[in-house]
Protein backbone atom coordinates (compact mmCIF):
# COMPACT_ATOMS: atom_id res chain seq x y z
CA UNK A 1 0.00 0.00 0.00
CA UNK A 2 1.30 3.13 -0.84
CA UNK A 3 -1.07 5.45 -0.06
CA UNK A 4 1.18 9.02 -0.62
CA UNK A 5 3.99 9.05 -3.05
CA UNK A 6 6.37 12.18 -1.18
CA UNK A 7 8.33 14.02 -3.57
CA UNK A 8 10.15 16.59 -1.97
CA UNK A 9 7.53 19.06 -0.48
CA UNK A 10 4.67 17.51 -2.85
CA UNK A 11 2.55 14.97 -1.55
CA UNK A 12 0.94 12.81 -4.33
CA UNK A 13 -2.26 10.92 -3.42
CA UNK A 14 -2.02 7.71 -5.19
CA UNK A 15 -5.10 6.73 -5.10
CA UNK A 16 -6.27 9.51 -6.99
CA UNK A 17 -3.65 9.27 -9.54
CA UNK A 18 -4.46 5.67 -10.26
CA UNK A 19 -8.01 7.06 -11.02
CA UNK A 20 -7.01 10.34 -13.48
CA UNK A 21 -4.40 7.82 -15.09
CA UNK A 22 -7.66 5.44 -15.32
CA UNK A 23 -9.38 7.88 -17.27
CA UNK A 24 -7.27 9.28 -19.46
CA UNK A 25 -6.19 5.98 -20.92
CA UNK A 26 -9.92 5.11 -20.87
CA UNK A 27 -11.12 7.89 -22.80
CA UNK A 28 -8.45 7.76 -25.19
CA UNK A 29 -9.01 4.12 -25.66
CA UNK A 30 -12.78 5.07 -26.28
CA UNK A 31 -12.05 7.74 -28.97
CA UNK A 32 -9.65 5.45 -30.71
CA UNK A 33 -12.63 2.97 -30.86
CA UNK A 34 -15.53 5.22 -30.94
CA UNK A 35 -15.78 4.87 -34.78
CA UNK A 36 -16.48 1.51 -34.65
CA UNK A 37 -19.79 1.90 -33.32
CA UNK A 38 -20.88 5.21 -35.45
CA UNK A 39 -19.79 7.82 -32.82
CA UNK A 40 -17.70 10.60 -33.66
CA UNK A 41 -14.10 11.12 -31.27
CA UNK A 42 -14.58 14.45 -30.50
CA UNK A 43 -18.49 14.02 -29.47
CA UNK A 44 -17.66 11.51 -26.91
CA UNK A 45 -14.61 13.22 -25.31
CA UNK A 46 -16.84 16.57 -24.75
CA UNK A 47 -19.71 14.17 -23.34
CA UNK A 48 -17.33 12.62 -20.92
CA UNK A 49 -15.43 16.42 -20.27
CA UNK A 50 -19.31 17.75 -19.95
CA UNK A 51 -20.52 15.25 -17.53
CA UNK A 52 -17.12 15.58 -15.46
CA UNK A 53 -17.30 18.66 -15.01
CA UNK A 54 -21.13 18.98 -14.04
CA UNK A 55 -20.38 16.13 -11.46
CA UNK A 56 -17.85 17.97 -9.66
CA UNK A 57 -20.04 21.20 -9.46
CA UNK A 58 -22.86 19.07 -8.70
CA UNK A 59 -21.04 17.38 -6.01
CA UNK A 60 -19.82 20.39 -4.09
CA UNK A 61 -23.27 22.21 -4.59
CA UNK A 62 -25.17 19.89 -2.80
CA UNK A 63 -22.00 19.35 -0.22
CA UNK A 64 -23.07 23.39 0.25
CA UNK A 65 -26.68 22.96 0.38
CA UNK A 66 -26.41 19.90 3.22
CA UNK A 67 -23.59 21.55 5.06
CA UNK A 68 -24.31 25.96 4.65
CA UNK A 69 -23.25 26.62 8.32
CA UNK A 70 -19.43 25.15 7.33
CA UNK A 71 -19.49 27.39 4.31
CA UNK A 72 -20.72 30.30 5.79
CA UNK A 73 -18.22 30.56 8.31
CA UNK A 74 -15.53 29.41 5.49
CA UNK A 75 -16.86 30.90 1.94
CA UNK A 76 -13.22 30.06 0.72
CA UNK A 77 -13.99 26.64 1.28
CA UNK A 78 -16.00 26.90 -2.13
CA UNK A 79 -13.62 26.46 -3.85
CA UNK A 80 -11.62 23.83 -2.14
CA UNK A 81 -9.54 21.01 -4.26
CA UNK A 82 -10.68 18.29 -1.27
CA UNK A 83 -12.65 15.65 -2.21
CA UNK A 84 -13.96 14.89 1.22
CA UNK A 85 -15.84 18.25 0.84
CA UNK A 86 -18.35 16.54 -1.97
CA UNK A 87 -21.27 14.55 -2.20
CA UNK A 88 -21.59 11.64 -4.27
CA UNK A 89 -25.45 11.64 -5.14
CA UNK A 90 -24.50 15.69 -6.52
CA UNK A 91 -22.03 14.51 -8.46
CA UNK A 92 -24.52 10.88 -9.89
CA UNK A 93 -27.22 13.57 -10.85
CA UNK A 94 -25.49 16.64 -12.19
CA UNK A 95 -23.07 14.64 -14.03
CA UNK A 96 -26.01 12.41 -15.31
CA UNK A 97 -28.28 15.47 -16.29
CA UNK A 98 -25.85 17.25 -17.90
CA UNK A 99 -25.13 13.95 -19.89
CA UNK A 100 -28.46 13.16 -20.80
CA UNK A 101 -29.02 16.90 -22.11
CA UNK A 102 -25.80 16.50 -24.63
CA UNK A 103 -27.20 13.41 -25.92
CA UNK A 104 -30.73 14.30 -26.20
CA UNK A 105 -29.22 18.02 -28.05
CA UNK A 106 -27.01 15.87 -29.95
CA UNK A 107 -29.24 13.56 -30.86
CA UNK A 108 -26.82 10.66 -30.45
CA UNK A 109 -27.89 7.11 -30.70
CA UNK A 110 -28.17 5.53 -26.54
CA UNK A 111 -27.27 2.04 -27.56
CA UNK A 112 -23.99 3.10 -29.41
CA UNK A 113 -23.28 5.44 -27.07
CA UNK A 114 -22.68 3.12 -24.40
CA UNK A 115 -20.85 0.57 -26.07
CA UNK A 116 -18.50 3.32 -27.14
CA UNK A 117 -18.58 4.61 -23.76
CA UNK A 118 -17.58 0.77 -22.15
CA UNK A 119 -13.90 0.90 -23.12
CA UNK A 120 -13.55 3.89 -20.69
CA UNK A 121 -15.68 2.30 -18.29
CA UNK A 122 -14.03 -0.73 -18.17
CA UNK A 123 -10.58 0.85 -17.64
CA UNK A 124 -12.08 2.61 -14.68
CA UNK A 125 -12.92 -0.01 -12.74
CA UNK A 126 -9.60 -1.52 -13.39
CA UNK A 127 -8.28 1.90 -12.15
CA UNK A 128 -10.33 1.71 -9.08
CA UNK A 129 -8.90 -1.60 -8.20
CA UNK A 130 -5.52 0.00 -8.01
CA UNK A 131 -6.83 3.05 -6.25
CA UNK A 132 -8.17 0.71 -3.38
CA UNK A 133 -4.75 -0.96 -3.87
CA UNK A 134 -2.84 1.91 -3.21
CA UNK A 135 -4.73 3.24 -0.56
CA UNK A 136 -5.90 0.01 1.78
CA UNK A 137 -9.48 0.45 1.41
CA UNK A 138 -11.83 -2.27 0.18
CA UNK A 139 -9.85 -4.46 2.45
CA UNK A 140 -10.54 -8.15 2.53
CA UNK A 141 -11.73 -10.71 5.02
CA UNK A 142 -9.15 -11.88 7.58
CA UNK A 143 -8.00 -15.21 6.26
CA UNK A 144 -4.86 -18.21 6.58
CA UNK A 145 -4.71 -19.28 3.11
CA UNK A 146 -0.87 -18.62 1.70
CA UNK A 147 -2.15 -15.69 -0.40
CA UNK A 148 -3.48 -13.76 1.80
CA UNK A 149 -1.51 -10.12 2.76
CA UNK A 150 -0.69 -8.35 5.96
CA UNK A 151 -3.21 -5.01 6.05
CA UNK A 152 -4.66 -3.39 9.14
CA UNK A 153 -3.29 -5.87 11.57
CA UNK A 154 -3.86 -8.90 9.75
CA UNK A 155 -3.53 -11.43 7.10
CA UNK A 156 -6.44 -10.85 5.04
CA UNK A 157 -7.46 -11.94 1.54
CA UNK A 158 -6.02 -9.64 -1.18
CA UNK A 159 -9.51 -8.39 -2.37
CA UNK A 160 -7.78 -5.59 -4.35
CA UNK A 161 -6.18 -7.66 -6.21
CA UNK A 162 -8.81 -10.23 -7.07
CA UNK A 163 -10.71 -7.07 -7.94
CA UNK A 164 -8.05 -5.80 -10.32
CA UNK A 165 -7.83 -9.54 -11.94
CA UNK A 166 -11.94 -9.20 -12.47
CA UNK A 167 -11.37 -5.69 -14.23
CA UNK A 168 -8.64 -7.01 -16.78
CA UNK A 169 -11.00 -9.76 -17.46
CA UNK A 170 -13.88 -7.99 -18.12
CA UNK A 171 -12.11 -5.59 -20.27
CA UNK A 172 -10.17 -8.47 -22.14
CA UNK A 173 -13.44 -9.57 -22.66
CA UNK A 174 -15.12 -6.37 -23.80
CA UNK A 175 -11.83 -4.90 -25.52
CA UNK A 176 -13.23 -2.88 -28.49
CA UNK A 177 -11.03 -4.49 -31.50
CA UNK A 178 -12.27 -7.89 -30.88
CA UNK A 179 -13.51 -9.23 -34.40
CA UNK A 180 -16.82 -10.99 -31.81
CA UNK A 181 -17.88 -7.38 -31.39
CA UNK A 182 -17.75 -5.75 -35.07
CA UNK A 183 -21.22 -6.72 -35.60
CA UNK A 184 -22.53 -7.09 -32.64
CA UNK A 185 -26.56 -5.56 -31.98
CA UNK A 186 -25.52 -1.90 -30.30
CA UNK A 187 -25.84 -2.16 -26.61
CA UNK A 188 -24.99 -6.02 -25.97
CA UNK A 189 -21.30 -4.73 -25.15
CA UNK A 190 -22.44 -2.44 -22.86
CA UNK A 191 -24.60 -4.75 -21.27
CA UNK A 192 -21.72 -7.41 -20.88
CA UNK A 193 -19.92 -5.24 -19.44
CA UNK A 194 -22.41 -4.07 -16.68
CA UNK A 195 -23.01 -7.74 -16.17
CA UNK A 196 -19.54 -9.35 -15.76
CA UNK A 197 -19.11 -6.44 -13.37
CA UNK A 198 -22.29 -7.06 -11.50
CA UNK A 199 -21.35 -10.90 -11.72
CA UNK A 200 -17.41 -10.12 -10.46
CA UNK A 201 -18.98 -7.84 -7.45
CA UNK A 202 -21.31 -10.34 -5.85
CA UNK A 203 -18.85 -12.96 -6.49
CA UNK A 204 -15.31 -11.03 -4.69
CA UNK A 205 -17.69 -9.28 -2.19
CA UNK A 206 -17.87 -12.81 -0.14
CA UNK A 207 -13.99 -12.20 0.93
CA UNK A 208 -14.48 -8.74 1.74
CA UNK A 209 -13.80 -7.58 5.29
CA UNK A 210 -15.55 -4.11 4.86
CA UNK A 211 -19.04 -4.84 3.51
CA UNK A 212 -22.16 -2.84 4.73
CA UNK A 213 -24.14 -5.62 6.01
CA UNK A 214 -28.24 -5.21 5.53
CA UNK A 215 -29.45 -7.89 8.19
CA UNK A 216 -28.28 -11.21 9.01
CA UNK A 217 -25.24 -11.00 7.73
CA UNK A 218 -26.63 -10.05 4.12
CA UNK A 219 -23.91 -7.42 2.40
CA UNK A 220 -25.59 -4.84 0.57
CA UNK A 221 -22.90 -4.63 -2.20
CA UNK A 222 -24.42 -8.39 -3.22
CA UNK A 223 -28.41 -7.74 -3.47
CA UNK A 224 -27.13 -4.74 -5.45
CA UNK A 225 -25.15 -6.47 -8.11
CA UNK A 226 -27.54 -9.05 -8.21
CA UNK A 227 -29.86 -6.77 -8.90
CA UNK A 228 -27.63 -5.27 -11.50
CA UNK A 229 -26.93 -8.68 -12.93
CA UNK A 230 -30.52 -9.19 -13.48
CA UNK A 231 -31.32 -5.83 -15.39
CA UNK A 232 -28.66 -6.37 -17.79
CA UNK A 233 -29.73 -10.24 -18.24
CA UNK A 234 -33.18 -8.87 -18.78
CA UNK A 235 -32.23 -6.44 -21.04
CA UNK A 236 -29.50 -8.48 -23.23
CA UNK A 237 -32.11 -11.34 -23.02
CA UNK A 238 -34.94 -8.91 -24.78
CA UNK A 239 -31.93 -7.56 -26.98
CA UNK A 240 -31.39 -11.14 -28.02
CA UNK A 241 -34.88 -12.09 -29.33
CA UNK A 242 -36.98 -8.71 -29.98
CA UNK A 243 -33.73 -6.04 -30.69
CA UNK A 244 -36.76 -3.38 -30.95
CA UNK A 245 -38.12 -4.66 -26.83
CA UNK A 246 -36.02 -2.84 -24.63
CA UNK A 247 -36.11 0.16 -27.26
CA UNK A 248 -39.92 0.58 -26.63
CA UNK A 249 -39.70 -0.39 -22.90
CA UNK A 250 -37.13 2.55 -22.28
CA UNK A 251 -38.57 5.07 -24.39
CA UNK A 252 -42.23 4.12 -22.77
CA UNK A 253 -40.65 5.44 -19.52
CA UNK B 1 -35.34 8.11 -30.19
CA UNK B 2 -32.28 7.48 -27.28
CA UNK B 3 -32.06 3.30 -27.89
CA UNK B 4 -32.02 2.46 -31.37
CA UNK B 5 -30.67 -1.17 -31.75
CA UNK B 6 -29.78 -1.90 -35.24
CA UNK B 7 -29.26 -5.17 -35.90
CA UNK B 8 -29.56 -8.44 -33.78
CA UNK B 9 -28.71 -11.11 -36.45
CA UNK B 10 -24.55 -10.83 -35.18
CA UNK B 11 -25.37 -11.24 -31.64
CA UNK B 12 -27.73 -14.29 -32.85
CA UNK B 13 -25.22 -15.77 -34.19
CA UNK B 14 -22.66 -15.32 -31.79
CA UNK B 15 -24.69 -16.99 -28.91
CA UNK B 16 -26.27 -19.73 -30.59
CA UNK B 17 -23.24 -21.88 -31.69
CA UNK B 18 -22.39 -21.44 -27.92
CA UNK B 19 -25.34 -23.31 -26.57
CA UNK B 20 -28.04 -24.99 -27.92
CA UNK B 21 -31.38 -22.47 -27.88
CA UNK B 22 -33.08 -24.74 -24.30
CA UNK B 23 -29.62 -23.79 -22.13
CA UNK B 24 -29.94 -20.39 -23.76
CA UNK B 25 -33.35 -19.83 -22.42
CA UNK B 26 -32.50 -21.14 -19.12
CA UNK B 27 -29.01 -19.93 -18.42
CA UNK B 28 -29.67 -16.29 -17.55
CA UNK B 29 -32.22 -17.68 -14.44
CA UNK B 30 -29.36 -20.50 -13.73
CA UNK B 31 -27.23 -17.58 -12.87
CA UNK B 32 -29.89 -15.27 -10.81
CA UNK B 33 -30.48 -18.15 -9.05
CA UNK B 34 -27.03 -19.27 -8.27
CA UNK B 35 -26.46 -15.33 -7.37
CA UNK B 36 -28.61 -16.14 -4.67
CA UNK B 37 -27.78 -18.82 -3.16
CA UNK B 38 -24.07 -17.89 -3.00
CA UNK B 39 -25.37 -14.50 -1.32
CA UNK B 40 -26.81 -16.29 1.47
CA UNK B 41 -24.38 -18.94 1.49
CA UNK B 42 -21.39 -15.85 1.79
CA UNK B 43 -23.38 -13.93 4.47
CA UNK B 44 -21.35 -11.94 6.61
CA UNK B 45 -19.32 -13.72 9.96
CA UNK B 46 -19.07 -10.53 11.94
CA UNK B 47 -16.23 -11.60 13.28
CA UNK B 48 -14.68 -11.10 9.97
CA UNK B 49 -16.54 -7.55 8.99
CA UNK B 50 -16.18 -5.77 12.80
CA UNK B 51 -12.95 -3.83 12.94
CA UNK B 52 -11.48 -4.87 16.02
CA UNK B 53 -7.39 -4.21 16.10
CA UNK B 54 -6.08 -0.72 16.59
CA UNK B 55 -4.63 0.59 13.53
CA UNK B 56 -4.42 3.68 11.98
CA UNK B 57 -6.72 3.31 9.50
CA UNK B 58 -10.21 4.57 8.92
CA UNK B 59 -13.39 2.50 10.87
CA UNK B 60 -10.64 0.90 12.89
CA UNK B 61 -9.88 1.52 17.19
CA UNK B 62 -7.49 4.34 17.15
CA UNK B 63 -3.75 2.99 18.38
CA UNK B 64 -3.73 4.39 21.91
CA UNK B 65 -0.32 6.33 23.10
CA UNK B 66 0.52 8.20 26.14
CA UNK B 67 2.89 11.50 25.40
CA UNK B 68 3.90 14.45 27.33
CA UNK B 69 2.73 17.89 26.91
CA UNK B 70 4.90 20.99 27.09
CA UNK B 71 3.97 21.97 30.47
CA UNK B 72 4.98 17.77 31.25
CA UNK B 73 1.34 16.74 31.88
CA UNK B 74 1.27 12.86 30.22
CA UNK B 75 -1.83 11.91 27.89
CA UNK B 76 -3.31 9.09 27.58
CA UNK B 77 -5.75 8.77 24.17
CA UNK B 78 -7.51 5.48 25.70
CA UNK B 79 -8.34 7.71 28.88
CA UNK B 80 -10.45 10.31 26.92
CA UNK B 81 -13.39 7.89 25.51
CA UNK B 82 -16.32 9.95 25.03
CA UNK B 83 -14.79 12.82 23.48
CA UNK B 84 -14.25 13.58 19.95
CA UNK B 85 -10.96 14.42 18.63
CA UNK B 86 -8.55 15.47 15.96
CA UNK B 87 -5.12 14.05 16.39
CA UNK B 88 -2.98 15.93 14.24
CA UNK B 89 0.72 15.27 13.47
CA UNK B 90 2.96 18.30 12.15
CA UNK B 91 5.86 19.93 12.21
CA UNK B 92 7.02 23.74 12.51
CA UNK B 93 9.16 23.59 9.52
CA UNK B 94 5.87 22.15 7.40
CA UNK B 95 4.09 25.12 5.79
CA UNK B 96 1.09 23.45 5.39
CA UNK B 97 0.60 23.00 9.19
CA UNK B 98 1.36 26.27 9.90
CA UNK B 99 -1.50 26.98 7.79
CA UNK B 100 -4.09 24.89 9.15
CA UNK B 101 -3.50 25.95 12.66
CA UNK B 102 -5.76 28.88 13.25
CA UNK B 103 -8.57 27.01 11.45
CA UNK B 104 -7.42 24.03 14.65
CA UNK B 105 -7.25 27.19 17.35
CA UNK B 106 -10.82 28.41 16.17
CA UNK B 107 -12.27 25.05 15.96
CA UNK B 108 -10.78 24.02 19.51
CA UNK B 109 -12.22 27.62 20.91
CA UNK B 110 -16.19 27.20 19.69
CA UNK B 111 -16.40 23.60 20.38
CA UNK B 112 -14.14 22.46 23.81
CA UNK B 113 -17.31 23.87 25.78
CA UNK B 114 -18.56 20.67 24.25
CA UNK B 115 -16.04 18.13 24.93
CA UNK B 116 -13.91 18.66 21.60
CA UNK B 117 -10.47 18.15 21.85
CA UNK B 118 -7.20 18.42 19.65
CA UNK B 119 -4.00 16.25 20.35
CA UNK B 120 -1.20 18.39 18.01
CA UNK B 121 1.63 15.71 18.36
CA UNK B 122 4.45 17.34 17.40
CA UNK B 123 7.19 15.02 15.05
CA UNK B 124 9.59 15.79 17.55
CA UNK B 125 12.24 13.72 15.71
CA UNK B 126 12.11 16.18 12.84
CA UNK B 127 11.92 19.24 14.64
CA UNK B 128 13.03 20.40 17.81
CA UNK B 129 10.95 21.16 21.40
CA UNK B 130 11.97 24.73 21.00
CA UNK B 131 10.93 25.43 17.41
CA UNK B 132 7.36 23.72 18.07
CA UNK B 133 6.93 25.91 21.41
CA UNK B 134 8.48 28.76 19.55
CA UNK B 135 5.75 28.01 16.99
CA UNK B 136 3.24 27.32 19.50
CA UNK B 137 3.50 30.67 21.09
CA UNK B 138 3.33 32.61 17.15
CA UNK B 139 0.10 31.00 16.77
CA UNK B 140 -1.41 31.24 20.17
CA UNK B 141 -2.71 27.72 20.64
CA UNK B 142 -4.33 26.59 23.39
CA UNK B 143 -4.95 23.23 22.49
CA UNK B 144 -2.49 20.59 24.22
CA UNK B 145 0.54 19.85 22.04
CA UNK B 146 2.30 16.52 22.95
CA UNK B 147 6.16 16.02 21.97
CA UNK B 148 6.58 12.07 20.45
CA UNK B 149 10.65 12.09 20.83
CA UNK B 150 11.37 9.04 19.68
CA UNK B 151 9.02 8.47 16.79
CA UNK B 152 6.91 5.77 18.18
CA UNK B 153 3.87 6.74 17.64
CA UNK B 154 4.33 8.59 14.18
CA UNK B 155 5.46 5.16 13.02
CA UNK B 156 2.28 3.40 14.62
CA UNK B 157 -0.06 5.86 12.91
CA UNK B 158 1.94 5.29 9.43
CA UNK B 159 2.56 8.74 8.87
CA UNK B 160 3.93 9.22 5.17
CA UNK B 161 3.07 13.25 5.09
CA UNK B 162 2.98 15.75 7.09
CA UNK B 163 0.72 17.37 7.79
CA UNK B 164 -1.38 14.09 9.11
CA UNK B 165 -4.55 14.50 11.02
CA UNK B 166 -7.09 11.83 12.41
CA UNK B 167 -10.91 12.08 13.23
CA UNK B 168 -12.38 10.17 16.25
CA UNK B 169 -15.30 9.11 17.76
CA UNK B 170 -16.17 9.39 21.29
CA UNK B 171 -15.65 5.31 20.71
CA UNK B 172 -12.09 5.66 19.86
CA UNK B 173 -12.78 4.91 16.40
CA UNK B 174 -10.80 6.51 13.76
CA UNK B 175 -13.79 8.03 11.06
CA UNK B 176 -11.64 9.93 8.53
CA UNK B 177 -7.71 10.33 7.90
CA UNK B 178 -6.77 13.45 5.71
CA UNK B 179 -3.19 13.14 4.78
CA UNK B 180 -2.10 16.62 3.80
CA UNK B 181 -2.93 19.86 4.02
CA UNK B 182 -4.21 22.80 5.43
CA UNK B 183 -7.46 21.20 6.00
CA UNK B 184 -10.16 23.02 4.79
CA UNK B 185 -12.01 24.80 7.43
CA UNK B 186 -15.16 23.71 6.01
CA UNK B 187 -14.47 20.08 6.15
CA UNK B 188 -13.00 20.77 9.70
CA UNK B 189 -16.24 22.01 10.79
CA UNK B 190 -18.75 19.44 9.18
CA UNK B 191 -16.80 16.45 10.50
CA UNK B 192 -16.55 18.24 13.96
CA UNK B 193 -20.16 18.67 14.17
CA UNK B 194 -20.86 14.66 13.07
CA UNK B 195 -18.54 13.71 15.63
CA UNK B 196 -20.52 16.14 18.37
CA UNK B 197 -23.72 14.31 17.19
CA UNK B 198 -22.38 10.73 18.66
CA UNK B 199 -24.69 9.15 20.91
CA UNK B 200 -21.90 8.17 22.80
CA UNK B 201 -20.60 11.68 23.45
CA UNK B 202 -20.17 12.50 27.29
CA UNK B 203 -20.33 16.27 27.47
CA UNK B 204 -17.77 17.58 30.21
Amino acid sequence: MLPVLQIGPLALQTPGLALLLGLWLGLTLAEKNAYRRGIHPDVLYNLVFLALIAAAIGARLLYVLRYPGAFIASPVSLISLNPGLLDPLGAAVAGGLAALAFIQRKKLPGWPLLDALTPLLSVVMLALGFSHLASGVAFGAPTNLPWAIDLWGASRHPSQVYEILAAALILAWVWPSRSRWQNATPGVVFLIFLAGSAAARLFLEAWRGDSLILFAGLRSAQIAAWLALAGSLWALHKLRLHPTAVENHLTAQ
Amino acid sequence: MLFRPLDSRAFCSYTSHMFSPSWQRLAPYLILIGGLVWIFASRADPSQTTASPPVAQAGFRAPDFSLRTAEGEIITLSELKGRPILINFWASWCPPCRAEMPAFERAYQAWQDQGFLILAINATQQDSVDQALAFAQEYGLSFPLLFDADGQVYRNYQVRSLPTSFFVDPQGVIREVVVGGPISEALLHVRVEQLLKSPFLERP
